[in-house]
């Protein structure tokens, strides 16, 4: 199953590395990681889609923990949080598809952001469901490329997750 | 005012009270020891070998519960640090590893001695960090000692490119810690204390199984009150021997693979075992399936990340050692288990562990002299047969100190390692137990322990093979001795099981000859009855090292022994 954790670390080079090396040194592959800075410019925050086992995910989060330049790590309980991810579509598209193409698109409350005379690219966000379902409509006009952010996630309601605050030692 | 960052660098060794350093010197560091030139208050020591620089600030840390400090140069000074930087890793102990590095400009660019330290020791240090801006070298310094020295110990990497070195900036070395990821609990959850507490008292056959940690946290004395307060046997793994004094009528000994009967059964037997600061590593598991089923498990530890990795327990406690066991002294109840300790210790009457079968020199004597000779003494071990004789027979107490590779398992780490703890604790009695295959990893530190007349009485055990493997070649492998004997030479045969007639009769080298090329007293031992004679020298030795080789058995065999794969009472014992 695939598990979300949302990771709090400082925004320096090599902390990313040191998050993903978990993963990879125990054979854990990561699906999915989109990572970006927060409200505040020196946290960034990870979103990691990852199919390993429950247990495994604890374990996960105690050797987060360990890095010092980690400062929150979550496991996102599952239906308690809302996720999406953006993707680009490039399709081919020609005079007489083209208006096909933008119906489908506004089913999807997608958006043409670029067009050619043999082309369309398409921006639309969603949950992976939705995602996989415009991907099959568009499939019979043959896809050039397909771009995907990863997933980000956040939780419902006034659930956050916290940044330690400053305390003297 | 403002001054270099390599003046800032002296100014934090002196404010963070380092005052040993071992230092190898190289062109991307020479601004480092330019300063340190006329620093007459930090103590320089040159090791020839970087490896065997980490394994000296190593046993430097783990003798004095200091940080070990070490600098060395970029490129290879770097990567030969790298060994030593995962030994003390493993075996959680302090230490702030500064490297130079080419200047900012050319990092990325292949220059000469350019390196990624930071990059190869991510994954074998508790923290690795580049200084990219002389403004924050202060801060970087500042920070690398307390995350070494907090929580569950551990080395920390500064990479110091040469410019940072140079660059001027302020004079501030700041007098406090803040890191917002980093806030180790030291503190013990009273709760789940007080569980663990109703669970040992309630116990019928409970057994402390302490760890490293115990060590660490320098709680011998206070879990030696607790052993004696609840009255509960003490088992330890390698590196928690001596956690209470081993001829204590509580201790049992060690436990796993190559534990003693008594403990490993005491382990199988109990209805409670009551961890504190150990791994549930494989080496003192056995088979996981079988060890402790049904049994109940306490398991304390600074490191969340120890706690239900291999072992599913069923109290957790994150803490401390020394808290727990000082909050455990507090609301802990007496409590008489004769009949649960009596067993216990007719088990260790029955099966005692012995080398009878071997005539001559056996390691067994070896360290019972030792025992009998030194009543205050630092142990240090290399790896392999050696070490697991040592902290077989070794006897330890609140002054007689075991230091060894328990986690790695690095050979060549004994020697400098002795050499570490000698600097350290230059009126102390320091003995270094090796084999000859490990002792040729580091023999070069002879030189480093000649010149700072180290008076290190080196034990070299002598078989002429890689003993702990060749056993296992014999026991599980048929005889096959593939590349274990190190007396082979050009004529011998592809294949060999064994001492034969036909072997060299010429070990290479001459231990004795090596030792004098340095300068080092050395001496031989092939009969019994100079087994303590020797020793004596060594011991009386104080103006400088003294070498004395065993030849011992040359197919010697550490036992009793777990096979692989098997549980913990399933033990071959002769």
């Amino acid at each position: 199953m695939a598990h979300t954790i949302s990771v709090l670390v400082e925004n320096k080079a090599g902390v990313l590395t040191r998050v993903t090396n978990i993963f990879s040194r125990r054979g854990y592959n990561i699906d999915s990681v989109a990572s970006g800075t927060t409200h505040d410019p020196t946290v960034s925050r990870l979103t990691i889609i990852t199919s390993i086992e429950e247990e495994k995910v604890k374990q996960v989060l105690k050797l987060l923990y360990k890095i010092p330049d980690v400062i929150s790590a979550k496991h996102l309980t599952p239906s308690t949080y809302i996720s999406r991810q953006l993707i680009f579509v490039k399709v081919s598209a020609t005079a007489a598809t083209r208006a096909e193409i933008g119906q489908i698109v506004d089913v999807f409350r997608g958006h043409i952001v670029d067009i050619s005379p043999i082309t369309l690219t398409i921006e639309i966000s969603g949950d992976d469901t939705k995602l996989e379902a415009f991907q099959r409509m568009l499939e019979p006009y043959g896809i050039l490329e397909l771009v995907r952010t990863g997933l980000i996630a956040v939780e419902r309601g006034e659930q956050q997750m916290q940044v330690a605050s400053i305390e003297e030692n | 005012m403002e001054i270099s960052g390599a003046d800032l660098f002296l100014k934090a060794l002196r404010e963070e009270g380092v005052d040993t350093l071992f230092a190898y010197p190289g062109a991307t560091a020479i601004d480092l020891f330019n300063v340190l030139y006329d620093a007459d208050d930090i103590r320089l020591v040159l090791p020839r070998h970087e490896q065997a620089l980490v394994h000296a600030a190593d046993g430097y840390a783990r003798s004095t519960g200091k940080v070990g400090v070490c600098l060395v140069t970029s490129g290879p000074g770097a990567t030969n640090m790298v060994t030593g930087i995962a030994t003390a890793n493993f075996d959680s102990v302090p230490l702030v590893c500064f490297a130079g590095q080419v200047p900012l400009s050319l990092i990325g660019n292949d220059a000469f001695q350019e390196i990624d330290i930071v990059g190869i020791t991510r994954n074998i240090c508790k923290f690795a960090i580049t200084v990219r801006d002389r403004k924050d070298l202060g801060r970087i310094i500042k920070e690398a000692f307390y995350i070494a020295s907090s929580g569950k110990p551990g080395p920390v990497v500064i990479d110091v490119p040469k410019d940072i070195q140079v660059a001027m900036g302020s004079a501030d070395y700041p007098e406090t810690v803040n890191i917002r990821g980093y806030k180790p609990n030291e503190k013990v959850h009273r709760g789940q204390l007080k569980k663990a507490v109703e669970a040992l008292n309630s116990a019928e056959r409970p057994v402390f199984l302490l760890g490293g940690g115990v060590n660490i946290a320098h709680a011998r004395r206070e879990m030696t009150q607790l052993a004696e307060l609840v009255n509960v046997p003490v088992v330890t793994t390698m590196m928690g021997k001596g956690a209470i004094p081993t001829n204590h009528p509580l201790y049992i000994g060690n436990l796993g693979i190559h534990g003693n009967y008594a403990s490993n059964h005491a382990i199988a037997d109990a209805d409670l075992i009551f961890s504190i600061g150990c791994r549930f590593n494989d080496r003192i598991t056995g088979k996981l399936s079988k060890f402790a089923v049904n049994t109940t498990i306490v398991h304390i530890d600074i490191d969340p990340a120890s706690i239900s990795r291999n072992i599913v327990v069923d109290i957790p406690i994150v803490g401390d050692a020394k808290n727990a066991i000082n909050q455990m002294l507090e609301i802990c109840q007496s409590r008489e288990r004769t009949e649960w300790v009596e067993r216990i210790q007719k088990w260790k009457e029955d099966y005692p562990i012995h080398m009878l079968k071997y005539s001559g020199v056996t390691p067994e004597k070896i360290m019972m002299s030792i025992n009998r000779q030194f009543d205050d003494v630092i142990l240090t071990t290399d790896v392999g047969q050696n070490q697991l004789w040592a902290s077989q027979y070794c006897e330890l107490d609140i002054h007689r100190q075991l230091i060894t590779s328990g986690g790695l398992g690095t050979m060549g780490y004994g020697f400098p390692a002795a050499i570490g703890a000698q600097i350290g604790h230059l009126d102390r009695q320091v003995v270094s137990i090796n084999g000859d295959g490990g002792f040729q990893m580091n023999m070069q530190e002879l030189a480093t322990a000649a010149l700072l007349g180290l008076p290190i009485t080196i034990c070299v055990l002598n078989n002429g093979y890689l003993g702990n493997v060749r056993q296992w070649q014999q026991m599980f492998y048929g005889n096959r001795y593939s590349m274990t004997c190190l007396m082979r030479n050009e004529n011998c045969p592809l294949q060999c099981s064994g001492p034969n007639e036909a072997c060299p009769t010429q070990y290479v080298p001459d231990f004795l000859g090596v030792a004098k090329s340095y300068g080092v007293q050395a001496l031989r031992v092939t009969e019994e009855a100079e087994i303590d004679d020797a020793i004596r020298m060594g011991k009386e030795n104080r103006t400088g090292p003294t070498l004395i080789e065993f030849v011992i058995d040359r197919e010697a065999n550490v036992l009793p022994m777990v096979p692989p794969g098997e549980a913990l009472d399933d033990m071959i014992l002769e």
